[in-house]
């Protein structure tokens, strides 16, 4: 390519963090390792002593790692499903943050289903759910739904991003080893070019119905199940709603930061994150309508097995968790989304919501454990060092992922920026 | 199996013979603490009212065999099922420990291994040899003495037989000193459990469920659930 070295002068900033690394980013990896490292300790610890290291019993047999796996499935949701979307629709304001929302959707999905490893009682035999499948069970049909996503979203995230390895093998010659087989081959000629149009015209389509399939199928792990304020048919839409609300917040928080850290503020402008944040918005109406709804049909159900459920998370003992997420999730969200979306109230609003979130997962999964049918058999639950150090290697390790993926590829896709430019141009 | 409610004097001896026919180890009170106490067959007691009007119930509670069984269904490597003669069976070399079965079971009463199993050492030699030790991360729960069920039938087929009424029974019946416990075939139905289900006290737990639990309770009067 000869201009080659005039994109790259063009679009400095945006390749800077993969030249420079200054003293924050190698504190940061190392703290963020060592977290990560610690987890990987506890995991070791836990595998050869027992799951009894947990603080999981009876009832309550499933429960920190349940709520991760479905919260960090549900981050993943939106990246790929919102890229792909604004993408089908020609919205072109999604240009600037397509790239991180795919990457967020590789990693949650990669942290997600890990714990369902630390969650089996015998972690090494997990690829017995694929030798000796089970038809029936929905856990089958997880691990089928979300290793599909996982690949989709995979070769979604790295088809966008060959012309700019192309650009890097170029620009870069001391990476060239690295980037060289990864940029296919690719010298942007026209054929190339055409049948790269069409296979991101192919996985733009079938990235949604499996993203939607993934978090159906998950709620379905509850769903089809009979404990108590589970067995519900809305699951499905109001874990999909969930999912794409945690997600859309978890993007924005990326977002704010790569600018902040990376000094994107020419690209990444007020204007893009403000769409970002009606689009949150209307997922915020939509969260509250979802869990109004479930809830009410519960109540007004009257199944005295439901109503003890619902009413240990109304006014029980998990009552000012109960109320602490619907604060998070709608109280502090929805009027700041509404009156002012800047970059300070954006973030603030994702935080809440994003914690918001990992609370409704954990309000979904334990209460209907602790008041199982039988009232005899009630019981408590209160996660041991084990489940906090997991926890905490997982946020590290998807951080750890952004922080170093960062380094090796561009996070804006200056292709897709260049061609945009260009189309600009000529309208003008 | 049939259980008789009006019969039953709480006495756990049912519990204990349960527990020394099937390996299961006694976890002390931490375990019991953290829900871990394992109970193939467990005893409920409940007192209802206050003194001076005081009435105490007790209520065995061991796998409901049920002809429905939700947790088969949702095991996602086929590590129970329910096997011809309609026992819902765990097999513990394919379990992975994802414990899906136990979160669908309505009655709660399958078990997890959180640790290694363990026992006083002067108990060790007391472990009955046809049972499985069951090692950590795997579920386990009660099979009606699967090993005599087996023992017998292999009699009987020598013999070229079926298995006669009353030769074979699981640890809780035989030891039930009030006789309050009766095992048997309940497609028979000339055999007692057969007549004893369709006693006018007979009542399954959580019929709504249509869950077909194979466990009938016999009780005079109103039963509520809780």
């Amino acid at each position: 390519m000869t201009d080659s070295e005039a994109t790259a002068q063009k679009y400095a900033p945006i390749l800077a963090p993969l030249t420079k690394a200054g003293w924050p980013f190698w504190l940061v990896t190392i703290l963020l390792s060592a977290i990560v490292l610690w987890s990987v300790f506890t995991f070791s610890w836990q595998y050869v002593w027992g799951l009894g290291e947990t603080g999981m019993g009876h009832p309550v047999s499933w429960a920190f790692y349940l709520v991760n796996f479905v919260f960090f499935i549900g981050i993943s949701h939106a990246g790929a499903l919102v890229s792909a979307v604004l993408r089908i629709t020609h919205a072109r304001w999604g240009t600037p943050f397509g790239r991180a929302a795919e990457a967020v959707t590789v990693f949650a999905l990669a942290a997600g289903p890990t714990n369902i490893l630390f969650d089996l009682g015998r972690s090494i035999r997990f690829y017995w759910v694929a030798i000796h499948a089970q038809f029936k069970s929905p856990l089958l049909w997880d691990f089928t739904c979300i290793m599909t996503y996982f690949i989709v979203s995979n070769i979604f995230l790295y088809v966008l991003m060959v012309p700019d390895i192309a650009l890097l093998r170029d620009r870069m010659p001391g990476r060239r080893w690295f980037y060289k087989p990864l940029s296919l081959g690719w010298n942007g000629t026209e054929k190339q070019w055409l049948s790269l149009g069409k296979i991101i015209g192919f996985l733009c389509i079938a990235v949604i119905p499996v993203a939607v399939s993934v978090h159906t199928v998950v709620s379905w792990v509850f769903g089809m199940q009979t404990q108590p304020m589970w067995h519900s048919s809305i699951f499905a839409p109001y874990f999909v709603t969930g999912a794409i609300f945690s997600g859309i917040a978890t993007i924005i928080i990326v977002t704010i930061a790569l600018r902040r850290v990376y000094h994107l503020e020419q690209y990444m402008k007020p204007y893009h994150l403000n769409n970002l944040g009606l689009l949150l918005l209307v997922f915020t109406l939509l969260w509250f309508y979802f869990t109004f709804t479930e809830h009410l049909v519960a109540g007004y159900g009257g199944d005295s097995f439901e109503l003890a459920v619902l009413w240990s998370k109304l006014t029980g003992e998990f009552a000012p968790l109960f109320w602490t997420m619907v604060t998070l999730c709608f109280v502090i969200p929805f009027p700041i989304l509404v009156f002012r979306r800047t970059v300070p109230g954006l973030l603030i609003a994702s935080i809440s919501i994003v914690i918001g979130m990992w609370l409704e997962r954990f309000l979904i999964i334990i209460p209907s454990f602790c008041q199982p049918r039988l009232p005899y058999l009630r019981g408590a639950y209160m996660p041991s060092w084990v489940e906090w150090s997991m926890t905490a290697g997982l946020f590290a390790g998807f951080s750890l992922a952004f922080v170093l993926f960062s380094k090796f590829f561009p996070v804006i896709s200056i292709w897709e920026t260049e061609k945009e430019d260009r189309e600009k141009e000529k309208i003008d | 199996m049939v259980i008789d409610l009006d019969k039953c004097t709480g006495c756990q001896a049912c519990v204990v013979a349960c527990r020394q026919e099937n390996n299961i180890p006694a976890l002390g009170e931490k375990g019991a603490k953290l829900g871990r106490a394992k109970f193939w067959m467990n005893l409920i007691s409940e007192v209802k009212g206050s003194y001076p009007d005081v009435e105490m119930r007790f209520f065995p509670i061991p796998c409901m065999h049920c002809d429905r069984p939700p947790c088969t269904k949702v095991c996602p490597v086929a590590a129970t099922y329910k096997n011809p003669e309609g026992i819902v069976a765990q097999v513990y070399p394919r379990c992975i420990g994802v414990r899906m079965c136990i979160a669908n079971c309505p009655y709660t009463v399958r078990y997890f291994n959180w640790h290694e199993p363990t026992w006083p050492e002067e108990y060790e030699i007391g472990l009955n040899p046809d049972v499985y030790k069951r090692r950590k991360g795997i579920t386990e729960k009660c099979n009606f003495c699967i090993q005599r069920i087996r023992k017998a039938r292999m009699v009987a087929k020598k013999e070229k037989r079926k298995i006669r009424e009353g030769e074979v029974v699981p640890a809780c019946v035989e030891t039930c000193p009030s006789e309050a416990l009766f095992f048997g075939d309940l497609n028979d139905p000339k055999s007692q459990v057969s007549r004893l289900s369709k006693s006018r006290r007979a009542f399954r737990l959580m019929e709504d469920l249509g869950t077909e639990p194979k466990v009938y309770y016999l009780k005079e009067g109103e039963w509520y659930d809780g």
